[in-house]
């Protein structure tokens, strides 16, 4: 097995605030890393922008830091283009399901096998405490002064409508919980969506630590493969539940559909081209 | 219409206009009849221009057929078989006392005099009205002396290849009745023999290739080592994407339909870091929606080719026609500074081989390079020679890493820090859209900030250094000097053929951004400059003139949606030649 310091990074600190919920995914992600015994030469970390969205710079991985939104069109490119590595998007909700909810639900009918991660803290971290897509009815800020007044996306249920074909949720205050979850999610064949909550300590005063705990129960007795009774559960309001609601392995994933990787499996940098049809081509026109 | 100079036409081209609703069949006319042609030993020219709907409306198709190579549109209109009531009022502004009309006079209310030939009812013998469409390639077949022999078999393999197998004795038979009609209209006098008879044919003709824009953007790509397309459709760029599509396996390409340009541009971008060669096709709209991705491509240093096929704007503007309106946009999309390169083919062999260069360049440099066409490019295809497939293996400029590997490297010269991908040596390869040290990292220290900074803009040097020189044809001791870009190179240079002046030249530029510094000499050594352009406020000569200085005294701009035709560029010209015209 691999040591979580394989993946510690100590060129750069992290620039979150003290007591921020993204340490403790940090570590989580890290100790799932060595856990599974990946090489950090064998992980692929693809981010948008936010704070959730500056976890890879603490990583001792691979890095693709792309654009608000937009890290799930470059993961399922770079996990098409080699199926050898493992490929994480990762970022908060309002990148995620804002910003990137297009994506979101696209790369959910192509079912790359990439893991997605997204902290859900109900909060804008990074623009200082606005409301995010997943913040409660209500919820005020600077910005919503009357409160929200759109109703939040319920991921977990939007994931599992469109049938994805890994939806989980945790609260990373659980970090066994979180590190297993991820874990299972990363070895799932195909799209596995993990959605994370998080308290935000600056911004978000109602979904703390205490509320997270208090409104949050592990699912038990669940059958994962029963999509109906998935969707009950994500709907579940008084106390959301934390665990995988679904799972499909059966699903095609979108590398196995390509047909580039049936007839051949050489690296896309070593690959030539096809001389002899491309001649053969110019000369039928 | 403008007046057309009569006496500068040439004699050698015979212009076929068919025009009518879409659905009717008009580009199953065009496909059989320019390869029929070409293997009859002739030159052809097509292009088309057409409404966006899927069916009725007026749409036409130009054919140029001639004993000498043809690689421009013309207003002149020798044959006209119009196929629905509006087709002649559709190009009435292009019809004069020369024009034969070749149609079934019944069905098409016209006080104009028409041939009669009874396509419909003819097709009706043979079995179904859609035979109408064979019975006119057998006519015109007829007309200009085409080998039919050679017809009948092509339209064999043409139906087998399309898997109608069972269509094949009755299209051949329309085929023959067409070709009948022909005869029968000679032999009635109904039309001068002379007047078609005159082409000569070739054994070159024969074997050259026809090719379309489109096509010729997507075999460069394939050729250019092209492994990953990202697009969402639009027209007039879709061409590209089909035809990546339909190679994929042949080639081994993913094709992928994006859920929309955001996603098809960073697809593109994440591609190219795991190790492919990836490009996007769109248009201006769509384009609008990548600009954001085009900026990441200037900051992560990622190679990206992007097609950009122009189409009217602003907005949805005319959705499938053509325009070169796109330049600035094209020149300024994407904040922050960053080095690009915009090359606009002259013609359909250029697209071929600047769309290789394309991936060359952008892989070369880690920049984003665009192809620059637009819908008339995209749509027309004429005789060209065989074109070649790159010798050896596809040069890729990609290192194995260690484990000390930095991404942006700041000891480099060039800027250009050596590119590693993931899996292909021990490095970690961090590319970032925040501002970055070598390693990749976030940062916010100026010092790093600063050197950068002058690390991705330090290729500009070497880009401006390799910039295409522009080509000069015509006089070389000119006095005018006619300057233009991209699609519009083979109508300019059929116009200035038309007039046939001592004292006038073109210099076209295939490379638009940046430009080679050499340019300026040629605009230096101009009595008068000429700017040719089909957009409204000439793009290309504002560019031109801050780049290099020199002011454009006079500018030709056609923005009706049409590409320019040859014969009436030529009067525009030599009226301004004349003191008369143009836009100063």
């Amino acid at each position: 097995m691999k040591k979580t310091m394989d993946f510690e990074q100590q060129a750069i600190k992290p620039a979150w605030c003290p007591g921020c919920g993204n340490f403790l995914i940090l570590k989580a992600l890290q100790q799932a890393f060595a856990e599974l015994s990946l090489t950090p030469q064998q992980v692929v970390m693809v981010s948008g922008i936010g704070q959730a969205a500056k976890t890879p710079q603490y990583l001792n991985v691979h890095m693709f830091n792309g654009l608000h939104g937009r890290a799930l069109p470059p993961a399922t490119a770079i996990k098409a283009c080699n199926p050898e590595l493992t490929v994480i998007a990762e970022g908060g909700d309002g990148d995620m399901y804002g910003e990137g909810g297009n994506h979101f639900l696209h790369t959910i009918r192509r079912n790359p096998d990439i893991t997605h991660l997204v902290h859900n803290n109900m909060v804008y971290g990074l623009t200082k405490g606005q409301a995010s897509p997943t913040s409660e009815f209500g919820f005020k800020t600077l910005l919503q002064v009357d409160g929200v007044i759109s109703d939040p996306i319920n991921p977990i249920a939007l994931a599992i409508s469109l049938e994805a074909s890994f939806v989980a949720r945790v609260f990373c205050g659980n970090i066994e919980h979180t590190v297993e979850i991820i874990k299972k999610a990363i070895k799932h064949p195909g799209y596995a969506l993990v959605d994370i909550f998080q308290p935000c300590v600056t911004f978000n005063r109602v979904n703390t630590f205490k509320w997270f705990q208090e409104h949050t129960y592990i699912l038990q007795d669940h059958d994962l493969h029963d999509r109906n009774k998935a969707f009950i559960r994500a709907t579940e309001r008084e106390k959301l539940p934390l665990g995988i609601f679904y799972q499909n392995k059966q699903k095609k994933t979108f590398e196995q559909k390509l047909i580039v990787h049936k007839e051949q499996k050489t690296a896309f940098l070593f690959r030539s081209i096809n001389r002899k049809r491309l001649e053969e081509l110019l000369r039928e026109k | 219409m403008k007046r057309i100079i009569k006496s500068i036409t040439p004699k050698q081209d015979i212009s076929i206009v068919l025009c009518g609703e879409a659905g009717q069949g008009i580009q199953t006319v065009e496909q059989l009849l320019t390869r029929i042609l070409k293997l009859s030993g002739y030159y052809v020219f097509a292009t088309k221009e057409y409404m966006s709907r899927v069916r009725g409306g007026s749409n036409s198709t130009q054919i140029r057929v001639s004993s000498n190579p043809v690689q421009a549109p013309i207003a002149r209109i020798d044959l006209l078989i119009p196929l629905d009531k509006e087709a002649i009022k559709h190009v009435s502004s292009r019809l004069d006392k020369h024009t034969i009309i070749i149609g079934d006079r019944e069905r098409l209310e016209t006080n104009k005099k028409v041939i009669n030939v009874s396509f419909l009812k003819i097709a009706q013998e043979i079995g179904k009205a859609i035979y109408a469409n064979i019975i006119a390639v057998g006519l015109l077949l007829g007309l200009l002396g085409g080998d039919i022999k050679v017809s009948k078999h092509f339209l064999e393999e043409y139906f087998i290849l399309k898997n109608k197998e069972e269509f094949v004795a009755d299209n051949i038979k329309a085929l023959e009745r067409g070709y009948q009609e022909a005869q029968r209209l000679i032999k009635e006098d109904q039309i001068k023999h002379k007047q078609f008879s005159s082409l000569e044919k070739s054994n070159k003709a024969k074997n050259n290739l026809l090719l379309s824009g489109a096509e010729a953007v997507g075999l460069g790509a394939i050729a250019g080592g092209c492994n990953f397309i990202s697009s969402y459709p639009m027209s007039p760029s879709t061409g590209v994407l089909t035809l990546l599509a339909q190679y994929a396996h042949d080639f081994s390409i993913i094709a992928e339909q994006a859920e929309d340009e955001i996603s098809a541009i960073n697809m593109g971008l994440g591609a190219w870091y795991a190790g492919a060669r990836a490009m996007v096709t769109t248009s201006g709209g769509g384009f609008a929606l990548m600009t954001e991705g085009l900026s990441l491509a200037g900051m992560l240093e990622s190679p990206l080719v992007i097609h950009l096929a122009q189409r009217p704007g602003p907005a949805t503007g005319l959705p499938t026609r053509t325009e070169q309106g796109d330049l600035q946009l094209a020149l300024y999309a994407g904040h922050g500074e960053f080095p690009r390169v915009i090359l606009a083919p002259a013609n359909i062999e250029d697209a071929y081989k600047l769309t290789q260069k394309a991936f060359y360049w952008a892989d070369q440099y880690q920049i984003p390079v665009f192809i620059l066409t637009d819908q008339y490019t995209m749509d027309t295809y004429y005789n060209i020679k065989k074109l070649s497939v790159p010798r050896g293996e596809i040069v890729r400029f990609i290192i194995k890493t260690d484990s000390d590997y930095q991404r942006y490297n700041l000891k480099v010269r060039d800027g250009v820090s050596p590119r590693g991908i993931p899996c292909f040596g021990e490095g970690l390869i961090r590319v970032d859209s925040d501002e970055h040290d070598e390693m990749g990292f976030i940062t916010e220290d100026m010092e790093i900030r600063k050197r950068m900074v002058e690390k991705r803009n330090t290729k500009w040097h070497w880009l401006k250094k390799e910039a295409l020189i522009p080509t000069l044809t015509g006089a070389t001791d000119y006095r005018v000097l006619c300057v233009s870009w991209g699609s519009t190179n083979n109508i300019i240079k059929e116009a200035l053929d038309r007039l046939g002046r001592p004292d006038i030249a073109l210099l076209h530029f295939q490379q638009v951004y940046p430009i080679s510094e050499i340019s300026t000499n040629y605009l230096n050594r101009a009595e008068q400059i000429i700017s040719i352009e089909n957009n409204f406020s000439g793009q290309f000569s504002q560019l031109l003139e801050i780049q290099t200085g020199i002011s454009i005294g006079t500018r030709i701009l056609k923005y009706d949606g049409l590409p320019f035709y040859a014969d009436e560029l030529a009067q525009e010209v030599n009226d301004i030649l004349k003191g008369k015209g143009g836009q100063k």
